[in-house]
């Protein structure tokens, strides 16, 4: 499928229609063969045999939407941006009026009109569409460059805007569980981001150190009645003592042999979860975790005797977003919390050492870095933020299984910590708040949710490649001194 | 003894169909040097393609099983290799050269969508097909326990020595192989003496298809039931035999089962992955990689 119509002879005027066509209509062609066994042909179970239902509609139009999208591809691509992006809103304005089979369909042709007419209009702003690998990489570190200027005064705004969110008219239950949820994953991501970002290592178990601290915080409150605060720091050791365990002997590994084993420790927690049920209930979980207390004042309507409640305490009437409230602020506090232990060790020698070995391994070697032991530190460090979120999680739902806990969230988290681009705190919360919060809203499509996220997994790292917001800034290099050189400024001028 | 030999059959069996998922694993990584993660999603939908197109000459009423059976492999191959085709056009190449995450994030994206791709349209329900090939030979005879080799598991066994032949056949004695090999060691030069780089990895792409699709058949022959879901334990399971080998694979699971509690046969899997990539990090045959600087 390469660019057939771009060989014309450039003093030809106008598109090569023949070639367009051809091309166009090859695409169709994979695409009908793609939709044609499993789009086509559905299997139904019924009484146990499986039979098929026939459904041509759905793969001719996809084939035809494949073929228009391909033609208004290339003609971006050749120049023509105007005439597509007209065709492009009048289809989906279209399409928006026409009775189509399935929500599915609306989907896709929004989605596909929306990507081409962004396209279209990117072309006519820049005169052309499409820019090299390198251009792009470059223009994305532009951009992450200026983000990381301007964190500094949007990270102080944001960390304001959460600790406000509570408080705000329009902040009801439902948009605080979401918030809860976004947090976590926040949080989570900062954690995962010490392993990957910093460190350079593809850990693809990371949702076993959460397990680790989820089970730990349950298993202990049921068994030994610990409270939640005991829990907490007891959850984020024996995560860390998890990651001991595991980098230990996998940290000689590198690259994609890393990644592997990881991904099959977090595999084998969660089958020795699923299968030892007499500790971990096995496939029910565990159920009545207890909730935390706000030092010491729990959050019931009518509590025990002897015991003041929350609101009897401040007398307030009983409220059920108190504990909501309290929870938000309790996993917002755990989320800076991360954040500012790894903003700080980003700047020990510890620190420089994960990045530098990020860079080079064996340079790194030479230098007499022991790069087994700082390694390991990331691990730990990184495991116990896991840990802690995982304790957070487990009495923020009051019910844990090990469903939770299968590769597909390693997979969420990783996906946060690259989308967002690897290193990047901001970016982050960003991927987060996109992948995570984003998705809440549409819950009317929730089985079209996975889907939709492997595909902008995919479509983000094809766009751009080192994630929304990657910048890769040395933090040692003299960085101001850099810059004003670049800019031509003498290095001791004034700031 | 006999349930020893009965568990080693059913382990090479089962160890024929993981090494036909490993090849396309193993050929990918050398070539772009990724982990294909979609590759389980292939074998997924090659099974799924299988059960249709058994349904289909079910109702077309060809029932003469040695027909019926190529035409589902033919037709199984054909659409797979499709499938790994538009995925490596659409996933990986637009990201080759770039940083070395990005295509593993790219995969692991490709292999949720795929997933649902396939619960959306054709049902998160397990599907059952009646058993295709029936009868077998009966080993031994009398005494407690009698070791069985069904027709199945010989057709199984034969197509993957067969298969596996032929696969080594291109790799070694064949243009494309030479190809393949050549891009292996570097794609640069491989580009400059001439070699179609993008149309090599491309067709790398789609063997590992078509061999992920054969297994997708069998495992639809051995086991009769497919869900979306088989492909990601089957691909991290092919992974591990990329690594050990696909008979070792096999016969740690059938043995595992056979012996020990069948719930922690992927533990032990993943286990002996572990201690294996600890203690010869390049693979149970492989020779060590130096690094050069």
């Amino acid at each position: 499928m390469t660019s057939i119509a771009s060989n014309k002879v450039a003093s030809e005027p106008g598109p090569a229609l023949g070639a367009i066509l051809r091309e166009a209509a090859l695409t169709a062609l994979v695409a009908f063969l793609l939709t044609l066994p499993l789009v086509g042909l559905r299997t139904v179970e019924s009484g146990g045999s499986v039979s098929l239902r026939t459904d041509f509609t759905s793969v001719a139009l996809a084939v035809g939407l494949v073929f228009l999208g391909r033609i208004g591809m290339i003609l971006n691509r050749e120049g023509y941006p105007v005439p597509v992006l007209a065709v492009a809103i009048v289809i989906a304005v279209g399409a928006t009026f026409t009775p189509l089979p399935g929500s599915l369909a609306y989907v896709v042709i929004l989605a596909g009109s929306l990507v081409l007419g962004l396209q279209a209009l990117l072309a006519i702003r820049r005169s052309r569409s499409t820019l090299s690998l390198q251009e792009r990489d470059q223009r994305m570190d532009q951009i992450g460059a200026k983000v990381q200027q301007i964190a500094w005064y949007v990270g102080p705004i944001l960390v304001a805007f959460a600790i406000a969110l509570p408080m705000l008219p329009f902040a009801d239950r439902g948009l605080l569980g979401v918030a809860i949820l976004v947090m976590t994953y926040i949080m989570l991501g900062w954690g995962l981001n010490i392993i990957v970002g910093l460190a350079g290592l593809l850990d693809l178990g990371y949702v076993a150190f959460y397990a680790v601290g989820a089970y730990s915080y349950a298993l202990l409150a049921q068994w030994f009645d610990f409270s939640f605060w005991l829990c907490l720091p007891l959850a984020g050791l024996f995560a860390a003592f998890a990651g001991l365990l595991l980098g230990y002997p996998v940290l000689r590994l590198r690259g994609d042999y890393f990644a592997i084993v990881t991904l099959g420790f977090g595999e084998i927690i969660r089958i020795v979860l699923l299968n030892w049920a007499d500790v971990t209930g096995g496939p029910n979980g565990i159920s009545g975790i207890p909730r935390p207390s706000f030092f010491g004042l729990p959050f019931d309507r009518s509590p025990d005797e002897g015991v003041t409640s929350f609101h009897q305490f401040f007398g307030l009437d009983y409220d059920a977003t108190h504990r909501v409230i309290f929870l938000y602020y309790l996993i917002l506090a755990l989320a800076l919390l991360v954040n500012l232990i790894s903003m700080r060790l980003r700047k020990l020698p510890l620190g420089r050492a994960w990045e530098a070995l990020r860079e080079d391994d064996i340079a790194c070697q030479a230098l007499g870095i022991n790069r087994t032991n700082m390694k390991l530190a990331a691990f730990m460090i990184s495991a116990s933020f896991g840990g802690l979120a995982g304790s957070f999680f487990a009495t923020y739902q009051g019910f844990i299984s090990p469903e939770s806990f299968s590769f597909i969230e390693s997979a969420i988290i990783l996906a946060i910590v690259v989308l967002g681009g690897m290193g990047s705190q901001l970016g982050i919360v960003i991927a987060a708040l996109l992948l995570i919060g984003l998705p809440e809203f549409f819950r009317g499509l929730e089985e079209y949710r996975m889907l939709a996220f492997g595909l902008s997994m995919v479509l983000i790292m094809v766009w751009r490649p080192r994630g929304l917001l990657a910048h890769r800034e040395p933090s040692l290099l003299f960085s101001k001194y850099a810059d004003r050189l670049r800019a031509g400024k003498p290095a001791g001028g004034a700031q | 003894m006999e349930y020893f030999f009965q568990q080693l059959i059913n382990g090479l069996t089962l160890g024929a169909i993981y090494g036909l998922i490993a090849i396309g694993y193993t050929m990918v990584y050398g070539i772009i040097g990724m982990i294909n993660f979609a590759h389980g999603e292939i074998y997924m939908i090659g099974a799924f393609i299988s059960v249709i197109s058994f349904v289909v000459l079910g109702t077309a009423g060809i029932t003469w099983v040695p027909l019926a059976l190529f035409i589902v492999l033919i037709m199984a191959i054909l659409f797979t290799s499709i499938y790994g085709w538009t995925i490596e056009r659409l996933a990986y190449r637009p990201l080759r050269g770039s940083f070395r995450l990005a295509p593993l994030i790219s995969a692991i994206g490709m292999s949720i969508f795929l997933q649902n791709y396939v619960q959306l349209l054709q049902g998160a329900r397990r599907k059952t097909i009646p058993p295709v090939i029936q009868g077998g030979f009966q080993l031994t005879e009398g005494g407690a326990f009698s070791v069985n080799l069904s027709y199945l598991q010989v057709v199984i066994i034969l197509l993957t020595v067969a298969l596996m032949a032929a696969f080594t056949f291109v790799i070694t004695r064949t243009s494309l192989g030479r190809q393949q090999r050549a891009c292996e060691q570097d794609k640069l030069m491989a580009g400059l003496v001439g070699v179609n780089v993008d149309r090599t990895i491309s067709l790398t792409f789609v063997m590992g298809a078509a061999l992920a699709a054969v297994a997708g058949v069998m495992v639809t022959l051995y086991y009769g039931v497919i869900d979306f879901y088989i492909g990601f334990l089957a691909g991290v399971k092919a992974f591990t035999a990329a690594v050990l080998g696909g008979i070792m694979i096999g016969l740690i699971e059938a043995m595992w089962s056979g012996y020990f509690a069948t719930s922690y046969k992927d533990v032990a899997a993943f286990t002996i992955l572990v201690l294996v990539l600890i203690f010869r990090p390049s693979g149970l045959l492989g020779r060590p990689e130096v690094e050069k600087v």
